[in-house]
């Protein structure tokens, strides 16, 4: 069955089964960003932003998004390179397995909460799973590149 | 779950023509549990197109459509006001907003899931569901309701009764299912108790609230009471996540605390 789907700004027509995965359709494409955690919508690293709302792309089926947009960190380049400096200076890079989905969830919830505080980060992020960091030197990374968009 | 065809429809109607047409025909919600099924869908019918994704507010009610996402309903300024927001309070518990963004009103209702965060919560408010061909229906009485004929969920309809409220979400991790779920509310002097995840699907604690809501005045006693007869008249079952024996002592501990919160929070 054939899709049209903007990805990343990008028309795409995907031939895909009634069954399929957005997952499976977007890696298929080389959208090697998006990775394959637990398959089953706990862990969050397949999260890809649909027409700008942050979902975990291995529970949606491809049809669900024929006619609408969906955004990768491929999209969202410039933005990713603020936060990952943020995450080297502290520390809260290991693996990077899960960067990409949560710099995702980032420019979602920035998009959503108007100055989020440091409780909206935790639990808009509460889906967003990391089994290096222990989560302090994410929300701390994440706070001060938020800082720094301010005083921009 | 395998599907074998997709579908989607344009209206109500079309959907319904499409979901009689076969036995092994369904409605495909937003699809965030299918993974959890292992059933073989001849056609799945989206529902997106057929404009059920409006919430309406009116001077007595909330309204919901079907395809409404849990994370749409969770941001309802007006439901946090009612019954001190324990509708939000459990949908917010359900995974991250991912997994909100995709699950839809309508599926997660009409799956009828024990382990829902988001029926019992309902249930103790004064909920109603509207069904294409049997129409509107108590939310508890739908939850019971077994028809021959297939059905489409329309709507779900929160009426803006005022009411105090308490809900738990007993879980092992952060983002795990519920051991148990306790929603208990107070509204006209009428006290509801809800118990979800027994492991079964969410009931009332019928006998204790017909006692509690026959007192003049509630006490200490009253309240132990109480308690007491919500556990030996509802069913719990062991499974994976814990023990008959576990959650009954579980079930004691939040329903009572969900009396003395309703109870001290009105005087």
């Amino acid at each position: 069955m054939k899709i049209n789907v903007l990805v990343n700004g990008q028309k795409k027509i995907y031939d895909v089964l009634p069954d399929e995965y957005l997952l499976d359709t977007l890696r298929a494409d080389h959208l090697y960003s998006i990775k394959r955690g637990c398959d089953n919508s706990s862990c969050g690293v397949c999260t890809v932003l649909f027409d700008g709302k942050p979902v975990q792309s291995c529970s949606m089926l491809s049809m669900k998004a024929d006619g609408h947009s969906i955004t990768t960190i491929e999209g969202h380049q410039d933005e990713a390179k603020r936060l990952s400096e943020h995450f080297g200076h502290q520390g809260a890079d290991q693996c990077g397995y899960c960067n990409s989905s949560l710099a995702l969830t980032v420019h979602a919830m920035k998009t959503e909460i108007e100055k989020p505080t440091e409780e909206d980060i935790k639990e808009y992020l509460v889906g967003n799973l990391c089994r290096c960091t222990g989560y302090e030197a994410q929300h701390r990374a994440i706070k001060l590149c938020l800082e720094e968009e301010d005083e921009k | 779950m395998e599907i074998v065809n997709y579908f989607k429809a344009q209206s109500v109607e079309e959907a319904y023509k499409k979901l009689i047409e076969n036995p092994s025909n369904l409605i495909i919600g937003g699809g965030a549990w299918l993974r959890l099924s292992s059933k073989i869908v001849e056609t799945a019918i989206d529902l997106e197109h057929v404009g059920l994704n409006k919430i309406v507010e009116t001077d007595s009610s909330i309204e919901f459509d079907a395809s409404v996402t849990l994370r749409e309903l969770e941001k309802t300024e007006a439901l946090k006001k009612l019954f001190g927001g324990i509708v939000n309070k459990g949908v917010n518990g359900i995974m991250g907003v991912a997994l909100r963004n995709l699950a839809t009103v309508g599926g997660s209702i009409f799956g009828k899931y024990s382990f829902s965060d988001f029926i019992t919560p309902l249930l103790a408010m004064n909920t109603e569901v509207e069904l294409y061909k049997a129409g509107r229906m108590k939310l508890e009485d739908f939850l019971k309701f077994k028809s021959k004929e297939k059905d489409i969920l329309l709507k779900l309809i929160v009426q803006k009764e005022e009411g105090l409220g308490y809900y738990y979400k007993m879980k092992k991790t952060g983002l795990d299912f519920a051991v148990i779920n306790v929603a208990v509310s107070l509204s006209n002097s009428k006290f509801k108790i809800v118990v979800g995840a027994r492991p079964s699907l969410a009931a009332y604690a019928l006998k204790a609230m017909e006692f509690i809501n026959n007192q003049k005045q509630i006490t200490k006693e009253i309240i132990e009471e109480t308690v007491s007869i919500a556990v030996n008249e509802l069913k719990f079952g062991t499974n994976s996540k814990a023990s008959k024996e576990y959650r009954i002592e579980l079930a004691k501990v939040y329903i009572r605390r969900g009396l003395n919160e309703v109870t001290n929070n009105e005087n």
